[in-house]
Order: structure tokens, then C-alpha cells, then sequence
């Protein structure tokens, strides 16, 4: 996987999918995702509703034992069969088994995603059976024979024009169809006609009441409601956890899915059908019976799947992935996702950033390792998600997992003694470097400037390319000679503690510690001229470099020392100040999963975002005039992770109370994500997220302002997008320096 | 009572209008005209189950397969509406509601405005005990609508349009 032919290969993939699938995709994506946040703005109670979402599903889960046995005493007393398969080929056969029974010629589909990765199509099809998708989306594809690219919208990938070409090439018609109407009208025809001579009629389940049997289809076009009730034979297939208590239940769901889903309040048709339901069937061979005087014998089998889904109960890890209610906001707000849909970001069957627990869950390792990297951590996907999965957490455990898969046989020569005994030895060797980040910054450190230019040699580029997927077209960040606590430690202290109105100690993360010196030195000013007394203490790296490739132990190992050296500042009353947005995230979220409970949330609730604790200084009676007032309007980034924490509103206000008029982009990530850019099967990726960014920053009203970003990833990034530097807003703000 | 009631009305009436979905007042008395303005011929429908209205002579009450397709216009009752969404609750039945909801072009609910819910979760709370009865429902929004041949498409398998029949509360004011 980590060989160069094997990152070449992937790279060019990527590039294929970005030419021919990258427009479509990000077009309707990124409208899904603009709709999302207009249609939850709109819900008063939008937090509480998730939290509610989130808490039915804890307690479904929980008791999915004990539901499953009523929902099957639930149905079977209401007339239908229940049948609980272990496994896809054990519910492929029993499928089989009612088309069989049924003598069925055709089973109509409306779209289910657990039928996809039942893969019941084939297997029917093997039958002889004529298996018709109804869903005009799913329709598109079986005409293809492609498959979904995203899990709500499944053809997002093809535009009008080749759905168009296709069908032109691929049906006899009289006429060419042309617009998105006369394709809709086109297969709304012919579908309709194959619904009417259905034998079977096969949908999916978003929800299941144990109480009533109900099962809830969310749907806009129709074809479920038609799928269920035209044929006399109705087969919903659904996966265990998709049980829920009672009726009383649904109502969050049904506010919250698609409004996170595709941004609409809510879609056209919420089917809540209890089957077998009362509706007479829609029998062509006896036409002129009317439906009134029918007595039809209706037949409703219920396919519960387990395929692993028991097992990642019992997992605490992959557990929050069942609570997924496949909505599609993880996939819509994501960069990564924006650029290339599923049939990159995916596995087998699902796409987008919750895919990595359904996949590892129902398919195993092999269908993630080709996509997990994928998601960089950037964490826009967590606040969207409506049931609250810590979805990053699930793709960095995932990862770790897939690491210590790894052949160790591989690679152990040359990175030993960087990587703590807790990884494996035999981890890729382009994760080890990026993951010991901070061993690297200390040794570019101490030979710099020597290291800088040795780095930048043409030879060194494309063996940094060839041994480890270094990519020779993105500049090497460059190391300080001095570095932010060398400078400080000689400088020492300008507002003495005991005249000072806080203390302050300034985290000084790898990248400000090491290479961006000159920001460290910035916010050792801005704070002292805010009569904040400034420490730089020995702290090391967060662990968000290891993090970030899968490294958990040694994640886990930083996030204790980093406490340990912290702990007493705490102790003494000293705010915690991070320059860093990703540091600062690992404190206020992921050391929740690597510290006790106490540590985390002293040191959660002692750390500060840098202009968040400047703001906090300002509205508690600083002197603004202390600061440096910005020269330039200002064209501000902030930061993925920091937005995710709420904090990027302190920076736009610091900065406007300082009279800076501040234009703000609204793109979910730059396209850096630490060291996902630097790599290079993914750099032209990085690069196409970023183009979004920089088309806000050219635009007419943002093409002459000062350029200004929270994040180091996003600093250099925009530093490669644009002809003008990046700066850290303290930079703006510092009355001794100025950018 | 009747304040509320009316705010209520204004609220569904306003979600109405969001999802260009048409909507007539009718008192008892006038349905019929009222109806005639509104659909296209031929016309099928399921019995209204309202005191003081019924279904005309002019649309056919005991559809089958064939005239359900030949119709362009379906008429069925809808058991409640959502004022916070503009959605009709439209209950399975044994006579073909469902069918004559779907299938014809046009399709035109029939609510008393005294069913006219808030939310969702009132919805919700009332549909419950039904459903555990071992009925059906569908929460219908707007007309059938799909966006996947390129950009949004009315009708997709379902009624290209939807008009909503408010009986008023009769002898209440």
C-alpha cells in the first residue's frame, strides 16, 4: 500500500475521478450542504432535537435484543414474517427462496442501501428474476451499471447531459430526450409500467417500530409508496439497527433527517406503513375490478441483517456507527468528499465519513484501507452529523486498527527508534514521518539553515517522493534555527507576574515552536501588551500528528505527558493559550478519549483558543488601543477543527473591535489537513479543495486584502494558492511587529 | 379557540405556500363548486368521511385499475395537517386512498381545518396509537419531486401538483 507504484496508482485514480466525476459531484454536494445549514438555521430546537435523535438511538441499541424479539412478535401478530439473517448470503437465500415461492418474473426496488451491500440484485438475477430499480437516481445507474456514488443521491456523479447521452444511446426512442423533464417524464413511463407487472415489491426501512411494526420510508419520488403497495408481495430488508422503541420516536428523525440529508425540512413522502397494509393491491389482470371490492391476501416479509452489526455492538469503538441514520451530511460536508463523491471516498457499498465504521463493520479491513485516508480529521462532519457520532474518532481508531494489520516485516530499518514500542514496526513508513512529526522538527531545528536547503535539493525532493511519498511539488515548511522557547528563554518575561492581571502559559506547539516562530513571538506581545503575564514552559507535541495517521498509543502517550506538564499551571490558577487550532482540539475533544475524565475537562476548561483568550482580555477591560490596529482589510480562514469548537467568531470580533473590515469564507476545510497535502497520492486532491478557497480569496471582494488564517496547514496551503503571504491573525494585531 | 385555530390555519397556509402548493376555504355547503374549480377531468376519489360533505356525483367513488389510470384528478380525504410543514396525513384504506393519492397528476386533499396539528411531534403523538392499530399513513409534503436526472423535476412517479381543500369549522363562528 505504501509502496511508490501503489501512490502513483492512487493518485491517478483520484485524478480520473476529480476530471470526470469532480463537477458533478461537488456541485450537488456542496449544495446539499449550503441547504443543510439553511434548514437546521431554521429549526429553533435544532441542538436539542440531536441530542434527542442521539439519545433514542443510545437506548435502542442498547436494548436491541430485547426489540428485536418484539418487533418480530410486533409483525408477526400483525400478519407478516420476520426473518433475522446472519449474514448477506443468508438473506440473499431467503429472498430467493420468496421469489421462488412466488414464482416471481420481476421484483421492483425502490432505493435501499442494505440491499446494495446485500448485493441482492445478482443474486436474484442469477434466478432468472428481472430485478427493476424504481428510484430514478438508482435507475440511472443499473442503466450504467455503475454503482451508487453517494448514499442518498446515488448518481450525483453524472450530470443531465450524460444521463441524457446514455439513455439517447441506450433505449430506442422516437425523439432524443434532452431536459432533466423529459428524462424525469421518460422513466417515470417506463418504470411505471414495470412497477404494474411487478411480482414483488422490495424497499429498505429507515426506521422500525418495535411497538406498531411500522416501518418509515423517507422518499420524494413515490416509488416506494408504489413499490409497497402495487404488488401482493411486499420484502423490506433493513438492518438490525434500525429498531427503534416506539412510534413516539420517529418525530425527531423525521425533522432531522433531511434537512441534514439534503437540506430540504423534510421530504416529500414519509411512508409509515404497517404491513401488510390495507390498501388493495393494483391487480392489471383484472382492471375493472374496482379496489373497493378486492380482498387481497397480502404478504409482508421483514428481512432483519445482521452481518457483523451484532459484532459492532459489541465493539465500544465502531457501537456509535449503528446509531447512523445514513443521512448523508457527513459526506456533504465534507472537502475531501465535495472533490470526489463516494466512488473514492467509499467502500463496497458505503461512502463518506461514516462509511469507514459501516465498512470495517459489515466488510472488513480490506474494503477501508483503500479509503480511510481520506478523511483527514478536519471534523466539519461531527456538528452536522444529527446523531452526534464522534465520526473522526471512528476513522482514526479504524486506521489504527489497519495499521497494526500491517505486514511487519516491512520498513523496520530505517524509522525505529522515532516510533515508540506501542506502534507496530511494521507501520508505513509515510505515516511514521508525519506522525513523529515534532523528532523531525527538532532535528531540522538544530541543523537549520543547513537542513532547509538540503531539503529543498532536487535529488532529496524525489527520494523524500520516492521513499516515503513526500510530493516534490509542495514546498517543505522551512525550521528556525532559534526556536520560540530558546527565544523567550533569553528574552524573558515583560510584565512581571506580580503586576500582571493573568498568567499565561503559551502553549508552544511543534509548528509555532520549530517553524513559525515569528507568531509564537507575536502572541508573547500581544498578550504582555495586554497585561497578561507570558510563560513558554517545556510542553511537547499534543499528539495530533500521530493522531492523525492511526498512531493512538502514541497519541495517548503525549496526551499524558502534555497534562503532566501542564497540570501544575493549572493548579496555580495559569490559562492555558494555544495558538495551534488542532492542538487546541485535541484538548477540547479527542483527550477526552485519551485522558481520565478530570484531566480532560480541567484542562478542556482551562484552555483558550489565542484571540478567544484575547477577546476574553478585551471584554473584561483591556485597553484595545494596546493592540496594533490592522492597516488593510482583512480576508480571514479560520480553521476546520476551530470552527468545529465555535471559536472562529472571537477572531472576526477581536479584529473588527479593532476597526478591520473582515470578509470570512465559509469553506469547510483548506485542503492542507496537516500533513494530508504534503502527500503524494493526495496532493492534486488537496489542491482542488483548495481552489474553492482560493476562488472566495480572488474574488473581486477579497482579492486585495491581507491574508489572514488560524490553522498552520491552512497558512500554508493559501501560501501555495495565492500570490500573497498567509499570516496568523496575531500577527495583525501585534503592536510590535505588523504584517 | 377560534384565534388559535386561525393562527394555526395562517401557519399551514404559510408552509402551504413555501412548498407552491395551492389551497381553497370552503364552507360545507360550497365543496362542491369549490372542488370543480380545482380539478381536471376524469376524476377518482375515496369516500370523504366528514359530516355534511360528500364526494360529487361527477367523480368516480369506486375506481379501478383502469379508470385510475385514465384519471388526470384524485380526491381523497386527509385525517390532519401539519401547520409547521404544510404536510396532509393521508391514512391508508381498504377502498384505494392511497392509490387515488398517487398516481393521477394532480392530487387534491380534503382537511377539516379543526385537524390542523402544530408540529410534528403533535402529529406524531396522534398518529401512534393508529399505527400500533395496525394502520398506515403517509405524511405527504408538496408534490412527488425529484432532482436526479440534473435539477428539480415535479412528478417524479407520484402527482405533479397538490391542492389543499380546507373545510371550514362549521357553525363554530
Amino acid at each position: 500500500m505504501s509502496k511508490p507504484d501503489d501512490r502513483r496508482a492512487k493518485a491517478a485514480r483520484i485524478r480520473h475521478l476529480l476530471e470526470t466525476e469532480g463537477d458533478a459531484v461537488e456541485a450537488n454536494t456542496a449544495g446539499f450542504n449550503r441547504g443543510r445549514y439553511e434548514a437546521v438555521a431554521d429549526l429553533e430546537s435544532y441542538e436539542e432535537l440531536k441530542g434527542e435523535a442521539r439519545g433514542i438511538k443510545e437506548d435502542a441499541i442498547e436494548r436491541l435484543p430485547e426489540l428485536l424479539e418484539q418487533v418480530t412478535q410486533t409483525v408477526e401478530a400483525n400478519g407478516g414474517t420476520v426473518y433475522l439473517a446472519d449474514d448477506a448470503a443468508d438473506a440473499n437465500r431467503y429472498i430467493r427462496e420468496i421469489a421462488a415461492e412466488k414464482e416471481a418474473d420481476r421484483v421492483v426496488k425502490s432505493k435501499s442501501m442494505t440491499s446494495e451491500e446485500l448485493e441482492v440484485n445478482d443474486a436474484l438475477e442469477g434466478d432468472g428474476v428481472d430485478v427493476v430499480e424504481t428510484d430514478l437516481g438508482e435507475w440511472v445507474l443499473q442503466v450504467a451499471d455503475e454503482s451508487p456514488s453517494h448514499i442518498v443521491a446515488p448518481a450525483i456523479h453524472r450530470s443531465r447531459a450524460e444521463i441524457a447521452r446514455l439513455f439517447n444511446d441506450r433505449f430506442d426512442l422516437e425523439e432524443p430526450l434532452e431536459t432533466a423533464e423529459e428524462l424525469t417524464m421518460f422513466a417515470r413511463e417506463r418504470l411505471g409500467e414495470q412497477i404494474r407487472e411487478a411480482d414483488v415489491g422490495m424497499t429498505g426501512a429507515n426506521f422500525i417500530t418495535a411497538d406498531s411494526g411500522t416501518i418509515m420510508l423517507v422518499t420524494s419520488e413515490g416509488n416506494a409508496r408504489k413499490t409497497a403497495v402495487v404488488p401482493d408481495t411486499h420484502v423490506a430488508v433493513a438492518g438490525i439497527e434500525k429498531v427503534v422503541p416506539s412510534v413516539e420516536d420517529l418525530s425527531p428523525f423525521i425533522e432531522l433527517i433531511g434537512r441534514s440529508g439534503t437540506g430540504q425540512d423534510i421530504t416529500s413522502y414519509i411512508s409509515l406503513l404497517t404491513p401488510p397494509v390495507e390498501s388493495p393491491t393494483v391487480d392489471i389482470d383484472e382492471p375493472d375490478v374496482a379496489f373497493a371490492e378486492r380482498e387481497d391476501d397480502r404478504d409482508f416479509h421483514l428481512v432483519l441483517i445482521d452481518n457483523g452489526r451484532t459484532a459492532m455492538r459489541e465493539d465500544d469503538q465502531l457501537r456509535e456507527t449503528l446509531y447512523c441514520i445514513r443521512c448523508s451530511a457527513c459526506a456533504n460536508s465534507c472537502a475531501n468528499f465535495q472533490s470526489v463523491g463516494g466512488h473514492a471516498f467509499g467502500g463496497e457499498t458505503y461512502s463518506g465519513g461514516i462509511a469507514t465504521g459501516w465498512e470495517a463493520g459489515v466488510h472488513g479491513a480490506d474494503s477501508v484501507a483503500e479509503f480511510n485516508d481520506l478523511c483527514t480529521g478536519c471534523s466539519r462532519c461531527v456538528n452536522a452529523c444529527p446523531v452526534e457520532i464522534d465520526i473522526p474518532w471512528i476513522n482514526t481508531v479504524v486506521r489504527d486498527r489497519l495499521n497494526h494489520g500491517v505486514d511487519p516485516d516491512r520498513f523496520e530499518f530505517l524509522y525505529d527508534e522515532l516510533v515508540p514500542d506501542e506502534e507496530p514496526s511494521g507501520l508505513d513508513l509515510q505515516k511514521r514521518l508525519f506522525g513523529n512529526y515534532e523528532t523531525l522538527a527538532k532535528l531540522g531545528s538544530a541543523t537549520a539553515p543547513l537542513a532547509n536547503r538540503v531539503a529543498e535539493l532536487g535529488p532529496v525532493r524525489s527520494l523524500l517522493e520516492r521513499s516515503v511519498g513526500v510530493d516534490s511539488r509542495r514546498p517543505l515548511p522551512a525550521f528556525e534555527r532559534e526556536t520560540l522557547r530558546e527565544w523567550y528563554d533569553e528574552r524573558g518575561p515583560r510584565v512581571a507576574a506580580s503586576e500582571a492581571d493573568r498568567e499565561v502559559v503559551l502553549y508552544p506547539d511543534t509548528y509555532t515552536n520549530y517553524v513559525d516562530v515569528d507568531r509564537g513571538k507575536a502572541a508573547v506581545r500581544v498578550l504582555e501588551a495586554l497585561d497578561v503575564h507570558v510563560t513558554v514552559p517545556n510542553v511537547g507535541e499534543s499528539g495530533r500528528a500521530p493522531l492523525s495517521q492511526g498512531m493512538i498509543a502514541t497519541a495517548d502517550e503525549q496526551a499524558s505527558e502534555v497534562y503532566a506538564a501542564l497540570a501544575e499551571h493549572l493548579d496555580a490558577g495559569r490559562d492555558v493559550v494555544v495558538i495551534e487550532p488542532s492542538d487546541l482540539a485535541m484538548f477540547h475533544r479527542e483527550y477526552e478519549k485519551l485522558l481520565p475524565e478530570r484531566s480532560f475537562e480541567r484542562l478542556r476548561d482551562g484552555s483558550y483558543e489565542v484571540l478567544e483568550y484575547v477577546y476574553g482580555c478585551l471584554e473584561n477591560g483591556a485597553d484595545p488601543a494596546a493592540l496594533r490596529a490592522p492597516e488593510k482589510p482583512i480576508a480571514y480562514h479560520s480553521h476546520c477543527q476551530q470552527r468545529t469548537l465555535g471559536l472562529e467568531a472571537y477572531t472576526t470580533a477581536v479584529l473588527e473591535e479593532l476597526d478591520a473590515d473582515v470578509f470570512e469564507s465559509d469553506v469547510e476545510c483548506c485542503g492542507m489537513a496537516g500533513s494530508f497535502g504534503y502527500k503524494q497520492e493526495y496532493y492534486e486532491l488537496s489542491m482542488d479543495v483548495g481552489d474553492r478557497l482560493r476562488d472566495q480569496f480572488e474574488s473581486p471582494t477579497a482579492a486585495d486584502r491581507l491574508v489572514l488564517a488560524s490553522g498552520t496547514s491552512c497558512e500554508d496551503q493559501l501560501d501555495d494558492l495565492l500570490e500573497r503571504e498567509a499570516s496568523h491573525p496575531v500577527e495583525a494585531i501585534d503592536p510590535g511587529g505588523g504584517v | 379557540m377560534s384565534t388559535e385555530s386561525g393562527s394555526l390555519r395562517r401557519r399551514f397556509q404559510d408552509s402551504l405556500a413555501d412548498l407552491e402548493v395551492s389551497v381553497s376555504r370552503t364552507e360545507p355547503a360550497s365543496f362542491e363548486a369549490t372542488l370543480e374549480d380545482v380539478v381536471d377531468d376524469p376524476v377518482v376519489g375515496t369516500p370523504l368521511p366528514f359530516d355534511g360533505v360528500s364526494l360529487p356525483a361527477w367523480v368516480d367513488e369506486e375506481p379501478s385499475p383502469r379508470t385510475l389510470e385514465a384519471a388526470t384528478t384524485g380526491v381523497t380525504a386527509a385525517s390532519f395537517g401539519i401547520a409547521d410543514y404544510g404536510s396532509v396525513v393521508l391514512p391508508s384504506t381498504e377502498d384505494g386512498a392511497e392509490q387515488v393519492s398517487l398516481f393521477p397528476d394532480l392530487h387534491v386533499a380534503v382537511l377539516r381545518e379543526a385537524d390542523l396539528v402544530p408540529d410534528m411531534p403533535t402529529a406524531i403523538d396522534r398518529l401512534g396509537p393508529a399505527l400500533r392499530d395496525g394502520d398506515s399513513a403517509i405524511l405527504a409534503t408538496g408534490p412527488s419531486a425529484t432532482a436526479d436526472m440534473g435539477s428539480l423535476v415535479k412528478g417524479a412517479h407520484g402527482p405533479k401538483a397538490v391542492h389543499v381543500v380546507l373545510l371550514e369549522e362549521g357553525g363554530d363562528e
